[in-house]
This record gives structure tokens, sequence and C-alpha cells, in this order.
């Protein structure tokens, strides 16, 4: 057997050991790169909307951004305040979690507390589903089914509006709530089960009152992460809710959200650095503090509730 | 002593029916979110299957409703998921790969973890805002595919990244040392054993990515990619040497769901025949690619284990 | 002729000081067994000879350990840890072949230094596997799955996979602790006929296979190392109070 020619290799200054130093010291830099650079995408987002906004705000200010009731940039005599646009996030957004979270949370507490191994491995894909169908065919459903089929129990409901819109939203939004939930739950260890098993409890009692508070921290970014979604949806709320801004709380009612409204833009033609082109970006730079707002009180709650077990 | 407790049967099946009682409420939910697809899928298919034809896969949009087609959608469809894989998966894999075999425990990582959380909960229309300033405008790429493809694949980039971390972390570290004790290089034991083993994980994420790719809308059309095109992109085959070309990369295209987003926004229901059919395609195709995802993690998970 | 030398050598991890200046040789083509209850510092010490430690963050050494005949110190920064796997194998507590062929497990350690030809990894994985005592139970199957094997199969695979690079030190981390007893004595036996050609540090909770198969045994306790001694005498007539009562199982 030829020891010294294993022995050649495992000497320090073996040209092919040196070789290989500097390809490991090479492969990890690309790979740090490539790690590194989803962090520029983010900063890339953030510079962009900023800058393209600042010149909207030369000529607009901060006051009759945030206090004037109606939002028509593109008339001839413009006015630009978001609310209308805001207030058609919120009104679909709140309609989708109304549907989102109670039902996302019963389903991942049945899978987690209730079902069996088979049952849960089934159903989870199939549950998982309703997020992966595009939100085209969703905005198609909601105008051509959910629509109709409200109008029949309202009949005086227009054809665009924004409650079939939320509702869909909220089927679509309902594996997000229930996925992340059910890990969560899953989480917590067994012996907390154990426990309050011992003493007599229901599987509904150990489920809400020792499960769901130990998970809470997973849970939350649950919801987060459905609230980010709610508010971003777009094809949605810009097929089935029409697109006129609309200053209203009432969800039979035609709106638009801040999406819908660039999307309405953007279908037109844009000349770069219009006032057009610019009231994209305040109203993408809104809806981006919206959801990092969101994304902060999560990770917030997050740091404060983290389970340790 | 104080008062004993009473061992009371109304009160255990007062609890056990409440117990009964969500169970079937949380069945009743879980119904509603599979009924609620099931008349998706029936409602999409019954109004549009019967529209797909030789026909309407080889044709192209038009103003007749009933001459119209999807073929420089599908084209389209195709062109830019080849653009996104490309630009997705080497960055999604290698990002991934890092930051569970690499990464140290300092303020970097830190801060390239929490944006990689963040980055998923960004509402994908403000990367069609980003890449309208930087790909259309300063890089001057145009509306073209691979404008689309770089978009559509910095929007998947987080779920290639997590899936890739999660299939790294099911390999038990008793193979990670086993291989180092063999004096193998960190490189080697990630070529040799860990891509190899977690191929079946890194496949689904990949698939999952492009599924979500393939329904992506909205930052299309911030970019302004909702033109009517009536011709497909340049043949990547020439004439000449080296026979093959990438300039149908520089081409303007549509692609499926924005075809299906321009035919549902119309009055017509003849077009709204046209939209169901396209959603049908649409629909079977993100179908495929999810039950091939959870085919391959199923049996992945069969074939290896620890 | 000693192999190894440990010299004053203290382990911590994070906060946490492991071993308190333990100092012990490695005789050559000996067997030493590392003994002592749960959580004495006895793994760790083993993990110390292949800087397995230094894939986790925390790891501290201070002091020696001499691999001789070039009296190099393994634990020095400036040597890599991948040259010390290279010359020093291990064998784990529980069987972690690669999910991959036996063929593919056996010359890994060969192809990890760049050894392509074909003819010599063969002869090479005929060699390990005779020398582990698996060569007449795998031969017709070379290419299957290293998973099919029984657990002892996969204990034994592993030890030639170790031995198919020549490791001139052989760590074994309680290589029978998740056996049943049949594959436990096969692999005892190999052990033993395994020291005509590699030095061999055995980690073990079972004192019996410590006094069966070792020349050398240390006893370890609370990080400190309190005997070392031929494990002859160890085991009939020990110098400390506290050897005594592990071995008589009075505690551990």
């Amino acid at each position: 057997m030829a020891r010294p020619k294993l022995a050649e290799f495992t000497s320090a200054n073996h040209p092919v050991r040196r070789i290989r130093r500097i390809k490991e010291l090479l492969i990890e830099a690309v790979l740090f790169a490539a790690a590194a650079s989803s962090v520029f995408v983010t900063l890339g987002i953030v510079y962009i909307l900023v800058s393209e906004s600042l010149p909207f705000f030369a000529h607009v200010s901060f006051t009759e951004f945030l206090t004037e009731r109606e939002w028509t940039p593109l008339f001839a005599e413009p006015k630009y305040g978001i609310l209308p646009l805001l207030c058609g996030t919120f009104l679909t957004t709140v309609i989708a979690l109304l549907l989102a979270i109670p039902l996302g949370t019963i389903i991942a507490t049945y899978l987690s507390e209730y079902a069996n191994a088979r049952a849960r491995e089934i159903l989870k894909p199939i549950l998982e589903l309703l997020a992966a169908v595009p939100t085209v065919v969703y905005g198609y459903f909601a105008l051509l089914f959910v629509t109709p089929l409200l109008q029949k129990i309202m009949p005086n409901l227009p054809g665009f509006n924004v409650l079939a819109a939320g509702l869909v939203i909220g089927v679509m939004i309902i594996p997000y709530v229930s996925s992340l939930t059910e890990d969560a739950m899953r989480a917590v260890p067994g012996y907390l089960r154990e426990a309050s098993y011992a003493v007599g409890a229901s599987r509904m009692q150990t489920a809400f009152r020792v499960v769901i508070p130990a998970a809470f921290s997973g849970i939350s970014s649950a919801y987060i992460l459905g609230i980010s979604r709610a508010l971003g949806e777009t094809m949605v709320v810009a097929i089935a809710a029409g697109m006129q801004p609309n200053l209203t709380l009432n969800p039979t009612e035609p709106a638009a959200t801040i999406t819908a409204f660039i999307v309405q833009v953007s279908l037109g033609d844009l000349p770069h650095g219009s006032v057009g082109y610019q009231s994209i970006y305040v109203a993408g730079l809104t809806l981006l503090i919206l959801t990092l707002t969101f994304n902060v009180i999560g990770f917030a709650l997050r740091k404060r509730f983290r389970e340790v077990y | 002593m104080g008062e004993r407790v009473v061992f009371d049967r109304k009160e255990l099946s007062r609890r056990q029916l409440k117990d009964y009682i969500f169970a079937i409420m949380s069945l009743l939910a879980l119904g509603f979110g599979l009924i609620t697809l099931l008349l998706l899928i029936i409602d999409l298919a019954s109004t549009g299957l019967g529209r797909i034809d030789y026909a309407f896969m080889t044709n192209f949009p038009s103003r007749m409703p009933e001459k119209a087609g999807i073929l420089s959608a599908w084209v389209g469809s195709l062109c830019v998921m080849f653009t996104t894989a490309l630009a997705a998966i080497p960055l999604g894999i290698a990002a991934g790969v890092y930051l569970e075999e690499y990464a140290p425990k300092n303020w970097i990582t830190a801060i390239i973890e929490l944006n990689i959380v963040n980055l998923a909960g960004i509402p994908s229309i403000t990367f069609g805002l980003m890449a309208l300033s930087i790909f259309v405008y300063k890089f001057g790429f145009g509306q073209s595919i691979l404008t689309a493809g770089l978009t559509l694949g910095l929007l998947v980039l987080p779920i290639i990244i997590v899936t890739t971390r999660e299939a790294l972390r099911t390999i038990p570290s008793t193979i990670r040392e086993a291989a180092f004790a063999m004096g193998a290089s960190r490189w080697q034991v990630i070529q040799h054993h860990l891509l190899p083993y977690s191929t079946g994980g890194i496949l689904t994420g990949v698939i999952i990515s492009l599924s979500r790719a393939i329904g992506e809308t909205a930052p299309l059309i911030t970019i302004g990619a909702l033109t009517f095109i009536a011709f497909l992109p340049t043949s990547p085959f020439t004439e000449e040497f080296p026979f093959v070309t990438i300039q149908w990369i520089k081409d303007p295209f549509t692609v499926l769901p924005i075809q299906m987003f321009n035919w549902v926004s119309r009055p017509q229901e003849e077009f709204h025949v046209n939209a169901a059919a396209a959603g049908v395609i649409l629909l079977t195709l993100t179908l495929l690619l999810n039950g091939a995802a959870i085919y391959i993690r199923a049996s992945f998970r069969r074939k290896i284990k620890w | 002729m000693v192999k190894a030398e440990v010299k004053n050598l203290n382990f911590s991890y994070g906060e946490k000081q492991v071993l308190k200046n333990v100092s012990m040789p490695i005789y050559d083509n000996k067997i030493t067994a590392l003994i002592g209850p749960s959580g004495c510092g006895k793994t760790t010490l083993l993990r110390c000879f292949n800087r397995m430690h230094d894939l986790y963050k925390g790891a501290k050494y201070d002091g020696q350990i001499l691999l001789h005949p070039d009296e190099v110190n393994i634990l020095a920064r400036d040597i890599d840890p991948m040259e010390v796997r290279m010359r020093i194998g291990m064998v784990f507590q529980k069987p972690n072949p690669f999910p991959k062929s036996i063929y593919e497990n056996v010359v890994y350690g060969l192809k990890v230094r760049g050894i392509k030809r074909r003819s010599f990894l063969q002869e090479r994985c005929e060699q390990s596997l005779q020398a582990a005592g698996l060569w007449g139970e795998v031969k017709d199957r070379l290419n299957s799955g290293a998973q099919m094997l029984s657990g002892g199969q996969q204990q034994r695979l592993c030890i030639a996979r170790a031995l198919a690079v020549e490791p001139e030190l052989l760590l074994l981390d309680e290589p029978t602790s998740a056996l049943d007893p049949i594959s436990t004595s096969h692999i005892e036996d190999l052990i033993v006929d395994l020291k005509k050609t590699v030095t061999i540090v055995i980690v073990t909770h079972n004192l019996h296979q410590a006094a069966r198969v070792s020349d050398r045994t240390a006893f370890m306790y609370l990080g400190d190392l309190i005997e070392f001694d031929e494990t002859s005498k160890m085991f009939t007539t020990p110098s400390d109070k506290r050897t005594e009562n592990y071995i008589t199982g009075r505690f551990g």
C-alpha cells in the first residue's frame, strides 16, 4: 500500500492543497455574494420608490397628500389625496381578514390537534392549492361568479364591488394563515399537551388554553403574512372592485385600492417622469410603508413572545 | 380541608359536546375552503373548456373574440419562465447554501435573514415598480422578456432560498460529521453530500416558485407589458453559425395571465369565455406544477430515510 | 512507542470548561479506552483528536495534542482541521453511512483526496472491506445502497470507510452503543484485530467492553483525567477511590 502517496496530499504546503484552499475561499465569497444580493433587492426597492416619489412632493404638499379627500392625478384638475386609496385598501383587507383569520385558525387547530397524520398529509397540500391559484383567476372568479351570487341576496349590488373582492382575497389567504399557524402549533412540545390532558382537559381546552398561547409568536407571524398578502393583493381588486377611487367604508360600493390604482395607471401610456409615472411610485411607497409597518409589528411580537421550550 | 372538587358527569359531557361541536365546525371551515376551490374549477371549466381547441392555441389575439387565441401568450409565458428560472435558481440555491452552511452568527447574517423574511412579505407590485425604473429605463432593457424574467426571478428568490435551507436542514449533522471526519472540505461536503441529498426539497422549491411566477400578473403590468402582441419572439435557432441566438430575450411579449386579464376586463361576454379558457390552461399548469412538487417531496422523503 | 501525546489540554465550549488540564500518552498499535460517567468529557476529548469541535461555534482549545513521529501539534491554529482529519479517522456512535452505494462509501476518503484511478480505488475498497470483515457479505452488491445493510454491517462499513485512507490513528466513539449484542461482539473482535495495523482510541460506556478490548484505560470524571493505566491494572487495583467506585458500579 502506498502510504507516502497519501501523506503527500496532507502536507500543508502541497500545491494541490493550496489551490484547494483558494478554491474554498472563492466559493465562499461567491455564495456570500448571492446571499447578500437579496439585501440589495430590498434596498433597490426602497431606493427606487423613494427617489421616484420625491419629485412628486416637489409640487404636492404633504398636507394635501394626507388630507385631501379625492385622488384624481390624471384629471385636468388633479387632486392628490391618498385617503380614498387607503380606505379601499383597508376595506378589502379587513373583509379578507374577517374571513381568513377565523377560518385559517380553526383549520390549523383542527389539523394540528384533531386530525391524524394521514389526514393532515392529504388535506394540507390540497388546502395550500388555494394559495397557488393565480390571482388573475381569482379576479375572474370574484367578478363573474361571486358577485352574481351575492347579487342574488343583494339585488342592488353593483357589478364592481369591494365585498366580492375582499371575500375572494380572504379565501386566497386562508392557507397562508392556516399553514403557518399549524406549524407554530405543532412546534409546541408534546409534554405541554400531556400536562394539560393529564389534569382532565378536553382537546379543545388543551388547544385554546395551552397550545395556542404557547404558539402565540408563530401564530402572530402567520397573521402578519396574511395581512401583508391582503394589503398587496392586486389583480382581484383590479378586476372585481372597479378602479374608481372612492372614500367610503361601504363594502357594497366599487372602490380602488393602492394596487388597483397602480395597475390602472400602468395600463395607459406612461411617459417616464410624467405626473402619472410619479404618482404610481408615491402609491407604491405608501403600500410599502404599510406592509413594512405590519412586518415590524410582527417582528416585535415574535421577539417579545419568542417561545422557549 | 376546604371544599372537595366533585367529579361531575354533567360537566364532563358538556365539555365532550363542546369538543365535538368544535370538530364539526373545523370540518365545515375546511370544507368551505375546499368547496370554494372546487366551485372555482367547475365554474372556469364549464365556461372555458369548450373554447379550447387547436385554433385557440395557435391563433394570435384578435379584436374578434371567436378568432382570438393564446399563441403569443403561452410562448411568452414559456420564455419568461425560462428566464426566471435561469435568474432565480442559481442565485437562490447559492444564497440558501451560504446561509445554512457558511454564515457565521453575526449582524450581517442577521440582516440577510431578516431581509429574506421581509422580502417574502413585500407586495409583488412593488417589484414591478422597481423593475420599471431600473430594468426598463436605467438599464434600457425595455419591456422585454429579460425585464420580465428578472423581475419574477427576484420575486420568487425568497421561496427558493427558504426551501433550499429547509432541505439542507433535514440532513442530520451526523452525515456532515462523517464527511468532515474523512477529511472533506466544506465545499466537498456540500457538493458530494448536502446538495445531492437535498435535491428533492430544492426541486420542490424550484417548482413551487415557477408555479408562483407563471400566474403572477401585477408586476408585469407595471413594467408595461399589457400590449397587443400579435407576433412571436425571435426564434432561438438561426441559419448561420452558431445556430442559436438569445435575441428573443430582448423582444416584447405577453403572457397567459396578462392575456386573461385583458379579456376579463372587456365588457363582452364572448371575451369572458376566452378569459375562462385561458384561465383553464393557466390553472391546469399551476395545479400540475404543484402536484409535481407534492409528488417529488413525498417520493424523496420515502427514498432517503435518516 | 508513543503515537500521540495529550499535553495540558483544556477545552471549553462557550463559557463552560469541559476538559481540565488533561495529559496522557496514546501508545502505538495499542487500544486506549476512555471511560467515565456521562458528561465526564470522554467524547469531547476524543473529538479533539480530529478537530471535530471546529465545526461548531464557541469551541476553544488550550494545550497540545502532539502527533508523532513529526511531533506536530494538531490543535495549533495554523493547522487546517482538514489535514488533521486526513491523518486521523473516526467512527461515530450511530452508524452514519452516506446514502450512496457501498463502494462509494468506502472510497469516499480517497476521492476527497483527489485520487481517481479506478483500479487503485477498487483494490483499496476490497482491502478495507476485508479488514473490516465485511467483504464476504457485500462483495456481490458493492453498488447497492449502504442503507440496505443492517446496523452492525453499516457500522463495519463505516470502519472500512475510515480504514481505506490508512489513518494513523482511529477514533471510535462508542461504536457499539447502537447495536445488538451479536453485532457488538463482531465489532469487538474486529477492533482487537485492527490494532496490528492501526492505533486506536475508543470511548465506551460499557466497562466490560473496555476491559475486553483495551490495553490502556483512562478514567475521566467531570472533565478531569483521574487515572490512566494499563487496563488489567486499572480494573484490578485502581489507585484512586473514584475509579474504584466507578468500576465497581457505585455510581455512573
